[in-house]
């Protein structure tokens, strides 16, 4: 393999209710970065049906180029036919490194190009550089559970490829003066050619707890010792209108449900304020919050490694203090600061 | 009659396992050796769509000798056969080679007895990465249906599946081609105690071992540390924060004084105007 021959950053854009994901706008952030250093243009790489208009909105945000498939077969997202787009566009372009969203469809997506282009891919990245001179991707992760971090290199294939954590990156503001081009990509499929079928999509945005969309989050761990001391949680929860959270320990324990978990295998948070009561502090649930606002902890253990990831920490037992914290803000005077409006 | 392979594996508990500051590499003796919690999901759903459909369930895992022991916890949950492969070849793999390698093992397993459908869990608590699954699949070339988290028919007389693949805001019902591959989801199932006959067939059962040679026609190049295009340059313990600022006196003293600094800090709530 001629690696010589690669040379392009890429960017794969998720489309998420009718729009660019932000996932997709935090990766050109990144991307912009690495290909100024390496002096090589940045492009997206958009798949969908009815998405050309889509296109242009990525330039402000760093992109130079955006390959597009407009295709009807591209309707719903599935792996075959997704696939089929990227394999050719990468054989006919040949970049040095794509970006994923560490989402449920860049995951499924680059695992499966990764398999045939036979190259290496970094899952849930946290850090990324470039080498200026080699073009060498630094991939860097938490691994073993978040009890170390790795930097994951991919030297002898192009092109090198990582899926890359939402929330993680800066998206670029975005410069309406800038601008780019677009190249109109066709592909030869057929549907008879894809073995999947989409029958349905069901959304359940209404129930569904969208903590790495929260402002406030109050989270629980096994300091709450059984599911009946959690409802603390909730109440203070719904006290100040924030959304709860946990550790792995208090999902695995069956107190909350696992949409709920923060953390390395659970959901990545930037809340403004983030309580954490009676969670210890192991690293993986670490990586999930340390990019709060303001993390609050509150743990009956002075040892516990929380408070080094805090930024203010009372010592004590929950079931103490967080009743007088939920009629402190009931006597709160300033009112309009309304933590959800619920106070 | 359905033939289900899963892929499991077993693994430190990462969750109690302790580093070597010196080296940043994990001290095995201080965590004991378990069966993926995924993947007993995966065998899981296994062996409730071999209750309903009827069927055998396979279990195939690549490791060292000791990994029997996660076969056996199969077995307990409910699979019929295991299959293990191990060989020094095999060692340093990265994703990609691991996906050749199980690749390679169930494509011997399928000369045994066709292959209907692979199950593998959502990922491993020491890889973390989801990527073997899909890997396996296009190897295999066969439709990879990540993230599913019920599975409501597999018609395997009319070559057929359907079933639900979560997504962040709801999930997808998906119809595919059989044979292909599910990564499940944790949430698609509960492991219930296993019953004792299986606990008593598990304790004497002795897998089927091969090494490389016997996995007929391979590429020894892909397997192992050769076959991984990933390599690890570095590891460092994750930064420590400095920590913050620990709030003294009584618990009422804590409380006051973390209501003012939230009140000094309001720029960084959103401020309802909306509302009275």
């Amino acid at each position: 393999m001629n690696l010589d021959e690669y040379s392009g950053i890429w960017v794969f854009l998720e489309v998420k209710d009718g729009q660019i994901a932000p996932v997709s706008l935090e990766l050109l952030g990144a991307g912009r970065q690495m290909a100024d250093k390496r002096g090589v243009p940045l492009a997206g790489l958009l798949i969908g049906e009815g998405v050309a208009p889509l296109a242009e909105t990525v330039f402000p945000y760093g992109a130079d180029e955006v390959y597009l498939y407009d295709e009807e077969i591209f309707r719903d997202y599935r792996t075959e036919s997704y696939m089929r787009a990227v394999l050719e566009c990468v054989e006919k372009h040949k970049p040095e490194i794509i970006l994923y969203g560490a989402t449920s469809t860049g995951k499924d997506l680059a695992s499966a190009v990764a398999t045939d282009l036979q190259t290496g891919l970094t899952a849930d990245t946290t850090m990324l550089d470039v080498n200026a001179e080699t073009g060498l991707l630094e991939a860097s992760r938490p691994a073993f559970g978040g009890n170390i971090m790795a930097t994951i290199l991919c030297k002898k294939h192009r092109p090198q490829m990582a899926t890359v954590r939402p929330k993680v990156m800066k998206a670029l503001p975005p410069d309406p003066n800038r601008t780019g081009h677009i190249i109109r990509e066709k592909i030869d499929l057929r549907e008879e050619d894809i073995r999947t079928k989409v029958l349905e999509i069901v959304r359940e945005t209404k129930e569904k707890v969208r903590l790495d969309e929260a402002d406030v989050i109050v989270a629980g761990g096994k300091g709450l010792g059984s599911k009946e001391g959690f409802e603390l949680i909730h109440r203070f929860a719904e006290k100040i209108g924030a959304t709860v959270g946990a550790s792995r320990d208090a999902v695995e324990a069956g107190w909350i449900d696992h949409q709920h978990q923060v953390g390395q295998t659970g959901v990545t948070v930037t809340p403004k304020v983030y309580f954490a009561i009676g969670i210890s502090g192991a690293i993986q649930h670490i990586v999930g919050m340390q990019n709060a606002g303001l993390i609050i902890a509150i743990n009956k253990d002075p040892e516990a490694p929380i408070f080094q990831s805090s930024h203010y920490g009372i010592v004590g037992d929950a079931f103490e203090i967080v009743p007088m914290l939920m009629e402190a803000f009931q006597k709160m005077p300033d009112k309009e600061v309304q933590y959800g409006g619920k106070i | 009659m359905l033939h289900i392979v899963a892929c499991i594996k077993q693994v430190p508990d990462t969750k109690i396992i302790k580093m070597n500051p010196k080296t940043n590499t994990m001290d095995r003796s201080s965590a004991p050796a378990i069966l993926n919690p995924y993947d007993a999901h995966a065998v899981e759903e296994a062996v409730r769509l071999k209750q309903r459909y009827g069927g055998v369930v396979s279990v195939v895992t690549m490791g060292p000798p000791p990994a029997v022991k996660a076969i056996r916890k199969c077995v307990e949950i409910g699979a019929d056969e295991g299959y293990l492969i191990t060989d020094r070849a095999f060692a340093g793999a990265d994703t990609l080679a691991t996906s050749y390698a199980l690749t390679k093992a169930i494509e011997k397993i399928s000369e045994i007895k066709p292959v209907d459908l692979v199950i593998c869990g959502k990922m491993t608590i020491d890889g973390d990465t989801g990527q073997v699954g899909p890997g396996i699949a296009r190897r295999l070339d066969i439709p990879p249906l990540t993230n599913v988290n019920k599975v409501v028919e597999v018609n395997r007389k009319e070559g057929y599946v359907i079933v639900h693949r979560k997504l962040e805001d709801g999930y997808e019902v998906i119809r595919s081609t059989l044979p292909c591959l599910f990564s499940v989801e944790k949430e698609i199932n509960e492991v219930p105690y296993s019953p004792l006959p299986n606990m008593l067939r598990a304790a004497r059962y002795q897998p089927v071992i091969w090494a490389v040679n016997d996995l007929g026609e391979i590429d020894r190049t892909l397997l192992g540390l050769k076959g991984s295009p990933t390599i690890v340059a570095k590891v460092w313990p994750p930064e420590k924060p400095k920590g913050g600022e620990r709030l003294e006196g009584t618990a009422q003293e804590q409380v006051s004084r973390l209501m003012e600094i939230l009140q000094e800090k309001k720029g960084l709530f959103r401020v309802k105007e909306e509302q009275v």
